[in-house]
C-alpha cells in the first residue's frame, strides 16, 4: 500500500493535490514532490489538512498571499508558495 | 472475483456545474441518481470560472434574450446553431433565478436586484452600445455555483460516488447506452453502475496541450469515452488559445498587462508586435498575437535557453503601477516563473484555454448521431458542459457563455431525462461483451515489463499537440502532426506501469487518462487539418478567409478509421428570424 512512515496515504495526499485550478495543481504537487518527505510530521499532518480547504481558500492563501488564519499554517504556506 | 453492481434511474459522469445541474433536477423528483466524479466535487473546474453567467435580465442597462442571441450568433463566426443559441439565451434568465433560489449569493444592486457587469462582446440592439450582461458572485462565481449546487444535491440524496474514474460507457449492440463501468480509487476495484439514462458531464481536455490554462483534472475524459463507444465529436478544430500563459506552465497572465501598457519582446529586444500589427500592436486580436508569438520562436527569435518563449515587459511602468495595478500578475510571476515583474519581463506563450466543439447534442442534451440522410438520438445518452457540443459557441466563445452553456444544457439534460423515466421504466438488458470490452481496458494495466512510462508518452504527445494542432495551423504543420500523433498512438500498447498496486493507484488513473488525451487530441488534429477556412478560433495563414460557400458546416471526427463527416449549421431558429452571415468587425 502507498503510505508513507506516518501512515498518511502519500498517493491519497497526490490525488487531493487535483483541484479545480491549475494554479493550485501545480503549488501543491510541487511541494509534495519537493518538500513533503523532508517535512517533520507536524508540517505533514498540516499539508493534510490544508488539503481539506476549499479552492477559493487556497487560492487566498497561496496565490493572493492572504494569511492563513492560523499563524501555525503560515511556514507551510510558505514553502508551498515556493518564494 | 464478481464484478460488483450497483444500479440507478440515472448516471451523471463528472460534477462540474453541468453534472450538478442535471443531478439536482433529477434529485428532486424520486428518481435515484448517482454522480461519479474523479475529484471532490467541489474541486472541479468550474471553479476557476470566476467571471460570471450571461443572463439578459436588464438590471442595470436596457436588455433582452434577442440581443444575447445576435451576440452570440455573431460571437460563434456564424457556426452556432441558431435554434440552440436562442434556447440557450431564453433559458438563460430563469435558470440564473433557478440559481437564485437554489443560494448562490449573486452580487446585488442597491435596489436588491442582481447586478450585472459589462464585458466585451455584449450589446444593446443588435450591435448597438455596450449592454451589462453577466451576473457574478463576486469574483468566485464559479465556486458560489458549485458549493450551491453541491448542497441542494446533498440535501435531495443525490449518490454521490466521489474519487471513482469512469473507464468506459456500456452499450448494447442496438446502440442503446446501459451505464458506465467505472473505478473506485482508493480501492483499485471496478464498479458497474447500470442506468436507464446516462449524462456525460466531464468537462474540457486542455491537458491535450503541453500549456494550458486548464487543471489537470481536463483530460477529455467524456469525450473519449464517447468516441470510443463510436460517437463522433463535433467542431474539435475550434479551440481558444490565449496569448500569454506562463511559459511551460501555462497559467494565464491577464490581457490587463498588455492593457496598462506591458508590451512583448524577443530575444533581441524587439517589440515585435509592431510587425505583425502596426496599429493596434500588442492589443491586436488574441489570435493574431497568439500567432505573432509562435512565428517568433518559429523563427529563431524565441527567448531562453531552449528559446521557447518571449518577454512579456512591464518592468518599464514602474513599481507602483504594476502593484497598485497588476498585483496578481507580480504575485503569479514570482511564484510560477520565478520573476518580479517590476524588475524583469515574464516568459510567456500562447496557453489552451477553451474547446468549443465536444459530443454533439440537441438543446435537451442528448446525444445526436448522423443516421441515413438525418441525425438520430443515441438511446439513454445525454451529454452537458464543455464535453457537449451544442452547438452554441459554434467557432468562438462569448466571456460569460461557457457558465450559462453548462447550467442551461445541464439543466436540460437533467429535465429531459426525467421525461425519459417515464417512458423508459425498465433497465435494459446487460451486454457481457460491452463489460468485458470496458474491463479490458482496465487489466490492460496489469501487463507486466519494461516499456515506455505514461510521462514519457504523455509529455512527446502533448508537445506535438502544441506544435502542429496548436495556435499556427498551416497544411504542412497540420499534416506532419498528423502523422507524428498516428505514430505515437502506435506506441500506446507498448506503455507500462511501474506500479501494479490497486489502492490509490494515481499512476494508474493517470494512464487511463492518457488514452483519453490521445483519443481527444487526435479528434482536434484531424478536425483542424480538414477546415481549409479561417473562422472564429480556427485561424489558417493558408486560408486566410472564412469562406462561407464551402465550409459553413459542422465537423464530425470518428475515431473509427480516423474519418471525417460533415453535417449544416442549423440557421433557423425556434420563432425568430434567422441572422444571416456578416462580417464579423467588433
Amino acid at each position: 500500500m502507498n503510505t508513507d512512515s506516518n501512515g498518511l496515504g502519500r498517493e491519497r495526499l497526490r490525488w487531493q493535490c487535483r483541484r479545480g485550478m491549475l494554479e493550485l495543481d501545480y503549488l501543491l504537487e510541487r511541494y509534495l514532490d519537493t518538500c513533503f518527505d523532508n517535512a517533520g510530521d507536524a508540517e505533514r499532518q498540516r499539508f493534510a489538512v490544508l488539503l481539506t480547504a476549499q479552492d477559493p481558500e487556497l487560492q487566498a492563501w497561496l496565490l493572493n498571499g492572504e494569511p492563513h488564519p492560523d499563524t501555525a499554517f503560515h511556514p507551510l504556506v510558505a514553502a508551498v508558495r515556493g518564494i | 472475483m464478481a464484478l460488483n453492481k450497483r444500479r440507478f434511474d440515472a448516471l451523471i459522469i463528472g460534477a462540474g456545474g453541468a453534472g450538478l445541474n442535471a443531478a439536482i433536477q433529477l434529485a428532486n423528483t424520486d428518481a435515484r441518481v448517482a454522480v461519479v466524479s474523479k475529484v471532490f466535487p467541489t474541486r472541479s473546474h468550474t471553479v476557476a470560472a470566476q467571471g460570471g453567467v450571461n443572463a439578459a435580465l436588464a438590471n442595470v442597462l436596457p436588455d433582452n434574450w434577442h440581443w444575447h442571441m445576435f451576440d452570440t450568433v455573431k460571437g460563434s463566426d456564424y457556426l452556432g446553431d441558431q435554434d440552440a443559441i436562442e434556447f440557450m439565451c431564453r433559458e438563460a434568465i430563469p435558470t440564473v433565478y433557478e440559481l437564485e433560489h437554489n443560494g448562490v449569493p449573486f452580487s446585488r444592486l442597491d435596489n436588491g436586484k442582481i447586478y450585472q457587469r459589462a464585458f466585451g462582446g455584449q450589446s444593446q440592439n443588435f450591435g448597438g452600445a455596450q449592454a451589462a450582461r453577466t451576473c457574478a458572485a463576486a469574483d468566485r462565481t464559479g465556486h458560489a455555483i458549485l458549493h450551491a449546487l453541491y448542497q441542494q444535491n446533498v440535501r435531495a440524496r443525490t449518490h454521490f460516488f466521489d474519487e471513482y474514474f469512469a473507464i468506459d460507457l456500456i452499450r448494447d449492440d442496438e446502440g442503446a447506452i446501459l451505464g458506465a463501468l467505472v473505478l473506485e480509487i482508493e480501492t483499485g476495484e471496478p464498479l458497474l453502475i447500470e442506468a436507464k439514462a446516462t449524462v456525460l458531464a466531464t468537462g474540457g481536455c486542455g491537458q491535450v496541450y503541453r500549456t494550458t490554462s486548464n487543471a489537470h483534472i481536463n483530460t477529455g475524459d467524456g469525450t473519449a469515452m464517447a468516441l470510443r463507444a463510436g460517437i463522433p465529436l463535433m467542431d474539435m478544430e475550434f479551440f481558444q488559445f490565449h496569448p500569454t500563459g506562463i511559459a511551460g506552465k501555462g497559467m494565464l497572465i491577464t490581457e490587463g498587462v498588455r492593457g496598462e501598457g506591458g508590451y512583448l519582446i524577443n530575444k533581441d529586444g524587439e517589440r515585435f508586435m509592431e510587425r505583425y500589427a502596426p496599429n493596434a500592436k500588442d492589443l491586436a486580436s488574441r489570435d493574431v498575437v497568439s500567432r505573432a508569438i509562435v512565428t517568433e520562436v518559429k523563427e529563431g527569435r524565441g527567448c531562453g535557453p531552449q528559446a521557447d518563449h518571449v518577454l512579456l515587459k512591464v518592468d518599464h511602468l514602474g513599481e507602483d503601477i504594476v502593484s497598485k495595478r497588476l498585483p496578481g500578475i507580480r504575485e503569479s510571476g514570482k511564484i510560477f516563473a520565478g520573476v518580479d515583474a517590476v524588475h524583469e519581463p515574464l516568459p510567456v506563450f500562447p496557453t489552451a484555454h477553451y474547446v468549443m466543439g465536444g459530443i454533439p447534442t440537441d438543446p435537451y442534451g442528448r446525444v445526436i448521431v448522423p443516421q441515413g440522410t438525418g441525425e438520430e438520438v443515441v438511446p439513454g445518452l445525454y451529454a452537458a458542459g464543455e464535453c457537449a457540443c451544442v452547438s452554441v459557441h459554434g467557432a468562438n466563445r462569448l466571456g460569460g457563455n461557457s457558465l450559462l452553456d453548462i447550467l442551461v444544457f445541464g439543466r436540460a439534460a437533467g429535465l429531459d431525462v426525467i421525461d425519459s423515466l417515464k417512458e423508459h421504466k425498465n433497465h435494459r438488458p446487460m451486454n457481457e461483451s460491452s463489460v468485458e470490452a470496458a474491463m479490458a481496458r482496465l487489466t490492460r494495466w496489469d501487463q507486466q515489463g519494461d516499456g515506455l512510462s505514461v510521462r514519457e508518452l504523455r509529455d512527446e504527445f502533448r508537445k506535438t499537440m502544441e506544435d502542429h494542432a496548436g495556435v499556427f495551423r498551416t497544411e504542412e504543420i497540420m499534416s506532419e502532426g498528423v502523422e507524428k500523433l498516428k505514430a505515437l498512438r502506435d506506441k500506446l500498447p507498448d506503455v507500462r506501469l511501474h506500479d501494479q498496486s490497486k489502492v490509490f493507484n494515481t499512476a494508474r488513473v493517470e494512464a487511463l487518462e492518457l488514452e483519453n488525451l490521445f483519443d481527444t487530441g487526435i479528434a482536434i488534429a484531424y478536425s483542424a487539418l480538414m477546415r481549409r477556412e479561417s473562422r472564429g478560433a480556427h485561424s489558417r495563414p493558408d486560408y486566410p478567409s472564412r469562406d462561407d460557400g464551402n465550409w459553413m458546416k459542422h465537423s464530425l471526427y470518428f475515431r473509427e478509421g480516423d474519418r471525417m463527416d460533415y453535417k449544416p449549421v442549423r440557421t433557423k431558429p425556434l420563432t425568430v428570424e434567422s441572422f444571416p452571415p456578416k462580417e464579423r468587425v467588433y
